[in-house]
């Protein structure tokens, strides 16, 4: 009884620790070595050569994948060209029903892609889980309902697709970004080669499995594994008539000049350096959350990251103090356990990008704060930082950090606020926070980005087109829109 | 009044559904489920309640699981004005607090004078807590004052009774004007501010809660002033209990998990806490049969 009693009274004295819920991960068969998806097989590569993808949360080997050389690309774009001549040709119902059949195997394998693309890149489970594999799907299914309507979507034009689309995507959402690139192109009616990026290739290399479920005609998507040497001869190889690159700026501009004077498409998601703008009448709480949504979503590895966060002077310290309050309740950690919000580093590369321009932040006078946070012994990992007394011209409020680091501006009135937010080579995003209604269009009007949200953040759906402005790209993806750079309209 | 922050609702209920995902296993779960209990505000509110109901209560109240003394005490029982001599009477010396609803509960619609005495009735028949409801009538009409007023002189007449200011969100429309209400009744002397009466439909919901736990913090912030928070109404589970557990763990922090400062008011919570307990303990769900319905 006294005994009882006592574990009672330890319970009492006991704080709110949440136990570990880890993800099951037997479920998942990762094979300790991959070839190339080519003409509707896995085939071993011509190069011979492999090379390791690790779980970047424990250093570890999770398997090897094959790196594709000019041989291997050739042989991908050949079978995407052939196949290109049925595909095209197939009635577009029939071409709809392979992607519907896409998106509900999607579906079906979602806790396997989840924990998949959480275990490759390091993102948390709940974000795979909720975030990346139900989009994933979305967006096949939305472009499913296009294959057979592309007329309808360009009223007295006559859409024809391209041919063979060399399409190259980075490691922040590399399922996703694979659906936003292969969904439009297939429904379009062009067959794909695409490279996922080389520290990510696994759930690129489940949707090959994916397509050989779906009975998906033999070399309408190939999927070949490398690193930027592959991607350039891919983007390079004549056989392909639309090049499709979503990644930094520095390789889009490398893209753009090699492929100048070819007759080939091209479409480019590059960075982006994005405004979050709260003005004095917006609701603070959740204004806070769509601050810590817009820069600590994906450990900041997101091209649309509200990475500066301007505040109306007036409020700057009580939206600040509520910052750093909910910081301190963000779970750092091992991201297949359900209650973590931030996860890995997606590489070691990516990490000491971070620290450097961390460290150049200090150096510049800027005021740095970290969360007590304690971070694991193996694997790549940044505590959420906020810089606050930040100037428009240190490298911290100009340059693409992809990390979880928020630069912290203020402004006075709602035209410096414009003046700031434009003032930066990017412009793919931009994000207003106020009670008037009257506001949000006012400066939607004047941001140069390619999406404003208002009262949110980071929020995306298939229907919506998405895509830069200057620096950030040009083309767009999702919506009506997202059809135009695979199509020619006669 | 109209100058308190506004409240967006799409993500308030964001915020709330994303916590609600919180997975709580093994021990946590364990110790979730114990503060459940300890800051349970057991409740009958019913025009049939008699001393008999009421001693079964009582009984329950001091002891959820008849052999069990690993398995603390609720908080407090809540009842009519009428049954507190009753509760007061099984209750005494257990350590479980009495709580009476008052001020013409649950719709407030009755004269002030009325209320003023009610309070002060139930008092001296031994609440220790007295759960009022705030004016939706003025409220809603925009007579800020009269409200405030009101809970000023429910407040004096309570003495030393603790007071829990009922807001009644499922008549106020808006996350706007819950925040408001929130903050009204804290300024106005409030010890708990409480979601609901559990006689509305919707009664205490997560993004609600997570709505009044913001303006508690807001004001604990200027003033300095710790405020309780009561979720009542339609918290039948455990998985709800533990969801309202992890909001203001995650809003208001470890600070306010103790029975002074965070309460659930719940009829039919208990069982399936204890059956709950009993499952992580043993690993099998028990008949419902082992726990007592009173």
């Amino acid at each position: 009884m006294a005994i009882i009693k006592r574990q009672a009274a330890e319970l009492a004295k006991q704080t709110f620790e949440y136990a570990p819920a880890p993800e099951a991960i037997d479920h998942v068969r990762i094979q300790p070595r991959y070839g190339l998806f080519i003409g509707g097989k896995m085939v071993e590569p011509h190069s011979k050569k492999r090379f390791p993808t690790i779980n970047p949360a424990t250093e570890q080997k999770l398997s090897e994948v094959a790196e594709a050389d000019a041989v291997d690309v050739g042989r991908a774009v050949s079978a995407a060209g052939t196949a290109f001549t049925s595909w095209s040709r197939m009635a577009p119902s029939r071409r709809a029903r392979y992607l519907f059949r896409i998106s509900r195997l999607i579906q079906e394998r979602a806790r396997e892609l989840a924990v998949v693309e959480t275990m490759d890149g390091g993102k948390p489970i709940k974000e795979s889980r909720d975030v990346d594999v139900p989009l994933s799907a979305a967006h096949f299914f939305y472009y499913a309902g296009w294959a057979d309507k592309l007329e309808w979507a360009f009223p007295n034009r006559r859409p024809r697709p391209l041919g063979v689309a060399g399409q190259v995507i980075p490691w922040n959402f590399p399922l996703l970004m694979l659906a936003w690139k292969i969904a439009p192109a297939l429904a379009a009616g062009n067959t794909v080669v695409l490279k996922p990026a080389e520290t990510t290739p696994l759930s690129a290399l489940l949707f090959a499995e994916i397509c050989q479920q779906a009975e998906l005609p033999a070399g309408v998507v190939n999927i070949i594994t490398g690193a930027g040497k592959t991607g350039s001869l891919l983007v390079s190889h004549p056989g392909v008539k639309k090049v499709a690159f979503t990644g930094s700026t520095e390789v889009g501009k490398l893209i753009q000049r090699a492929l100048a004077g070819s007759d080939k498409r091209l479409t480019l998601e590059l960075g982006g350096k994005a405004a979050n703008i709260v003005f004095e009448d917006a609701p603070l709480d959740q204004a806070v959350e769509g601050i810590v949504n817009g820069i600590y979503f994906n450990q900041g590895h997101v091209c649309c990251a509200g990475s500066r966060l301007l505040v109306q002077e007036s409020i700057a310290k009580p939206l600040l103090e509520k910052l750093k309050q909910r910081l301190s309740t963000l779970r750092l950690g091992d991201p297949l356990d359900k209650n973590t919000d931030i996860g890995a580093i997606n590489s070691k590369a990516q990490l000491e990008k971070i620290q450097r321009l961390v460290d150049s932040g200090i150096e510049e006078g800027a005021e740095i704060y970290q969360p007590e946070c304690k971070l694991p012994e193996r694997g790549y990992w940044f505590p959420p930082t906020v810089f606050t007394n930040v100037s428009q011209s240190y490298r911290i409020a100009r340059e693409e950090i992809f990390g979880p680091v928020l630069s912290v501006l203020t402004f006075r009135t709602p035209a410096e606020a414009v003046e700031k937010a434009n003032n930066t080579p990017y412009g793919l995003s931009a994000g207003v926070w106020t009670d008037k209604g009257s506001r949000i269009l006012w400066m939607a009007e004047r941001m140069r980005a390619g999406v404003v949200w208002a009262n949110t953040f980071n929020r995306f759906d298939p229907t919506s087109p998405f895509g830069g402005y200057k620096e950030s790209g040009y083309g767009r993806e999702g919506g009506v829109h997202g059809l135009l750079p695979y199509l020619e309209l006669v | 009044m109209r100058g308190v922050r506004s409240v967006d609702e799409v993500g308030a209920n964001e915020r709330a559904a994303s916590l609600a995902k919180r997975s709580i296993k093994k021990s946590s779960k364990l110790w979730a489920l114990d503060l459940s209990i300890r800051c349970m505000d057991l409740t009958t509110l019913e025009g049939s309640d008699t001393p008999g109901k009421i001693a079964a209560l009582s009984a329950k109240a001091i002891r959820p699981q008849p052999g069990d003394a690993s398995i603390p005490s609720v908080a407090a029982l809540c009842v009519y004005p009428a049954r507190v001599a009753d509760a007061r009477e099984r209750l005494q010396g257990s350590g479980v607090k009495v709580a009476s609803v008052a001020t013409a509960f649950p719709s407030g619609q009755s004269f002030i004078s009325i209320k003023l005495a009610e309070t002060k009735d139930a008092v001296t028949a031994g609440a220790d807590e007295i759960d009022m409801v705030i004016d939706r009538a003025a409220f809603l009409s925009g007579d800020y004052q009269k409200v405030y007023d009101e809970i000023v002189a429910v407040k004096e007449a309570c003495g030393p009774a603790h007071l829990k200011v009922i807001l009644e969100a499922g008549e106020l429309g808006t996350y706007d004007a819950v925040r408001r209400a929130s903050i009204l009744a804290m300024a106005a002397g409030a010890d708990f501010i409480k979601t609901s009466t559990g006689k509305v439909q919707p009664a205490a919901t997560l993004p609600v809660s997570l709505v009044m736990m913001e303006a508690i913090r807001d004001f604990m912030r200027e003033t300095g002033r710790p405020v309780g928070f009561k979720a009542a109404g339609g918290i039948r589970t455990s998985k709800q209990a533990i969801a309202y557990l992890v909001v203001l763990y995650e809003t208001l922090g470890a600070d306010w998990m103790t029975p002074d400062r965070f309460r659930l008011g719940a009829s039919t919570l208990l069982n399936d806490v204890l059956m709950q307990i009993e499952k992580e303990r043993s690993g099998v769900y028990q008949s419902a049969d082992y726990f007592t319905i009173d």
